[in-house]
């Protein structure tokens, strides 16, 4: 028997030989779609280089020599020099590891907040779910930019600041998709058999409902993640996000500002650096949602 | 005949009623929204770490006088009375001083706000009349490469930063090529020319016949209404896209085509005039979402609108003018949805 028959067994001999034939089929759809390989090469990419920074990035991405200023891109700087001497290149490799926090710390926070708000409010129903999505409402009838700007004024400038205002911002709709999603498997026949057996409401909440949310979730946020990359890069240009001599690349774009018209590689740069990565998690999203989510891929 | 008169007269009242209900609800979730968003606001206000006690008396103020100020200023009381306070005051439209400018903020907003409307306008109207052609065609060539070109073409404005977009606008179209003017809303030199009358600079100078300034001011307005123009054409290009697709595939479009109408016909009048209901809808939302895409792109192009108004405050750690900005675009979004809901019951005849 080969590995692919393993796999592509009908009557699998155990739940992990269920789970890895799935996933093998659901590889297999998503492969199809080019684009979204290309976007899942540009995500383990960023991860990589994320990683290897200290031995990709050919200089110190801190240390500045004024001697070396606002270097054109080639002249013993790939991408050009800042307005310190400082090389484009290695601050745009180590900014990389700032883009991954913020896009994993917003993950991990927003959607097990949305997860819960929404499991809660389609299981429990009533008043719990009308105050619950009140809520929710509240928060989605906010631009998210602005919301994120108010709370990062009130918190104060900072990367953890700007992380925690994203996440504030994030959570509403991950709590729209799990409740809809909860919605439809509240009075599935498996759930009245898992009340039958006597278990809990909250084991029924969070062994038989919650799983069956994630891979919209999981879709949902992966999404977001453009849009995630692209509010923080706003707020580091605003200058409320990272803080210089942090190599965060909206805050790069910030600093370049002041040479566009004669300097214009150092604004440019990290922009096209971000361009790359939101475009990645667009495109992987987009070919995730079509192998999770069949129905919304229309 | 009249049990008939008299069960439709039941139903009208009926009809009336569950109108009126409807509208009742629209009203009460509009309220409920807008309380919780002025809820956030205070809360917000709340957890500065500047205490605004300090800062009115300063660090070296005796306990009594410092104990004194902060009962003047009210924060000796329990939170949810100082929040009705506050209430109070916004629903007056009271929100309080800028620091930044020494005048109230809500004077302040009024005067930089038609910028941003001017904008915004702009940019919806140019959004529009590509967007949805743009959609139409997509749909009517599905699969084909037009419509790849406008899958493309939103999948780059989900992509790109909006602020870095400008900053490349300004340095090709400005700089290199020398297209548009530059930052700001019209040239120095003709400040003070032409009255305020709306606050939309390219409306008073045409009403007051100063062609050579209303070219000046397209010019300068040019950039940033493309620039927002683009992301709100991604939007409605896609939207319109969608709503095209599920039409074309009905039966009345089928029976038009047999009939032997035109095919020009059957995809602008027909299939486009049933999409127009939810498209308006679409089209608000992307209007009330440029409002957010301001705030950047007034950054960039030294816009003095809302979106200027509020980072500058920001960044100058005026908590009231950021906090009173905030309310007024989260009331705008709100108001716009409001809207935006009722159009459909008034437009679309189902809806009853």
């Amino acid at each position: 028997m080969t590995t692919r028959q393993w796999l592509l067994s009908a009557s699998p001999a155990s739940q992990m030989q269920a789970r890895l034939g799935r996933a093998y089929v659901g590889w297999q759809s998503f492969r199809q779609n080019r684009l979204a390989v290309i976007g899942l090469a540009i995500i383990l990419l960023l991860v990589l280089v994320a990683a290897l920074a200290d031995i990709l990035a050919p200089y110190d991405p801190l240390a500045s020599d004024l001697t070396q200023r606002l270097r054109a891109p080639g002249d013993g700087f790939l991408l050009g020099s800042d307005g310190l001497g400082r090389d484009i290149l290695s601050r745009i490799i180590h900014g990389s590891r700032y883009t991954l926090m913020i896009v994993a710390l917003v993950a991990i926070t927003a959607a097990p907040v949305g997860l819960i708000v929404g499991t809660a409010a389609g299981f429990l129903g009533g008043w719990v779910d009308t105050v619950l999505m009140r809520i929710t409402d509240i928060f989605l009838a906010f631009p998210k930019l602005i919301l994120a700007l108010a709370f990062v004024s009130a918190l104060g400038p900072g990367i953890e600041n700007a992380i925690l205002a994203i996440a504030l911002t994030s959570w509403p709709p991950y709590a729209r998709v799990a409740r809809a999603e909860t919605l439809t498997v509240r009075g599935a026949d498996y759930m009245a058999a898992a009340r039958l057996q006597g278990i809990s409401r909250t084991r029924q909440v969070l062994g038989h409902i919650a799983p069956m949310c994630i891979p919209s979730l999981i879709v949902r946020v992966t999404l977001d993640m453009a849009g995630i990359i692209l509010t923080a890069a706003g707020l580091g240009f605003l200058g409320l996000g990272a803080q210089p001599p942090l190599p965060e690349w909206g805050a790069m774009i910030a600093n370049g500002r002041q040479f566009l018209l004669d300097q214009w590689w150092v604004a440019t740069m990290p922009g096209i650096a971000i361009f790359i990565v939101s475009l990645g998690f667009n495109l992987f999203g987009d070919g995730l949602r079509d192998v999770l989510d069949p129905k919304r891929g229309q | 005949m009249t049990d008939l008169a008299k069960s439709g007269g039941g139903m009208d009242y009926r009809r009336h009623f569950a109108r009126l209900k409807r509208l009742a609800g629209t009203v009460l979730s509009v309220a409920t929204t807008f309380l919780g968003l002025l809820l956030v606001t205070f809360l917000i206000g709340r957890v500065v770490p500047i205490d605004p006690v300090l800062a009115a008396v300063g660090d070296r103020a005796p306990a009594d006088i410092y104990e004194r100020v902060r009962e003047e200023m009210g924060l000796n009381l329990p939170l949810w009375h100082q929040f009705a306070i506050y209430l109070g005051k916004v629903l007056q439209g009271d929100f309080g001083q800028s620091v930044l400018t020494a005048r109230p903020v809500l004077d302040d907003i009024r005067r930089v706000f038609p910028a941003t409307l001017e904008l915004a306008s702009v940019a919806t109207v140019i959004g529009v009349l590509l967007g949805v052609p743009a959609g139409v065609m997509a749909a009517v060539h599905e699969g084909k490469w037009i419509d790849h070109l406008v899958r493309f073409i939103g999948l780059i404005g989900y992509s790109v930063p909006i602020f870095w977009l400008g900053l490349v606008g300004l340095l090709v179209f400005y700089a290199q090529l020398g297209w548009v003017a530059g930052p700001g809303r019209i040239d120095f030199i003709y400040d003070g020319y032409f009255d305020p009358i709306t606050g939309l600079m390219l409306v008073d100078t045409l009403l007051q016949g100063e062609i050579e300034i209303f070219w000046n001011a397209l010019a300068h307005i040019a950039l940033p209404a493309c620039l927002l123009a683009y992301f709100s054409l991604a939007y409605i290009a896609r939207m319109t896209r969608s709503l095209m697709l599920e039409q074309l595939q009905q039966e009345y479009i089928v029976t038009a085509r047999v009939k032997g109408l035109p095919e020009r016909s059957v995809i602008w009048r027909h299939a486009l005039g049933n999409v127009s209901v939810p498209l308006v809808t679409v089209i608000a939302l992307s209007y009330a979402s440029l409002l957010e895409g301001s705030v950047l792109t007034e950054t960039i192009f030294a816009w003095p609108g809302i979106g200027l108004y509020i980072t500058n405050s920001l960044l100058n750690a005026d908590m009231n003018a950021v906090l009173g900005g905030t309310i007024v675009i989260g009331a705008v979004f709100i108001g716009v949805n409001m809207l935006s809901d009722l159009l459909y019951t008034v437009l679309d005849p189902r809806a009853n």
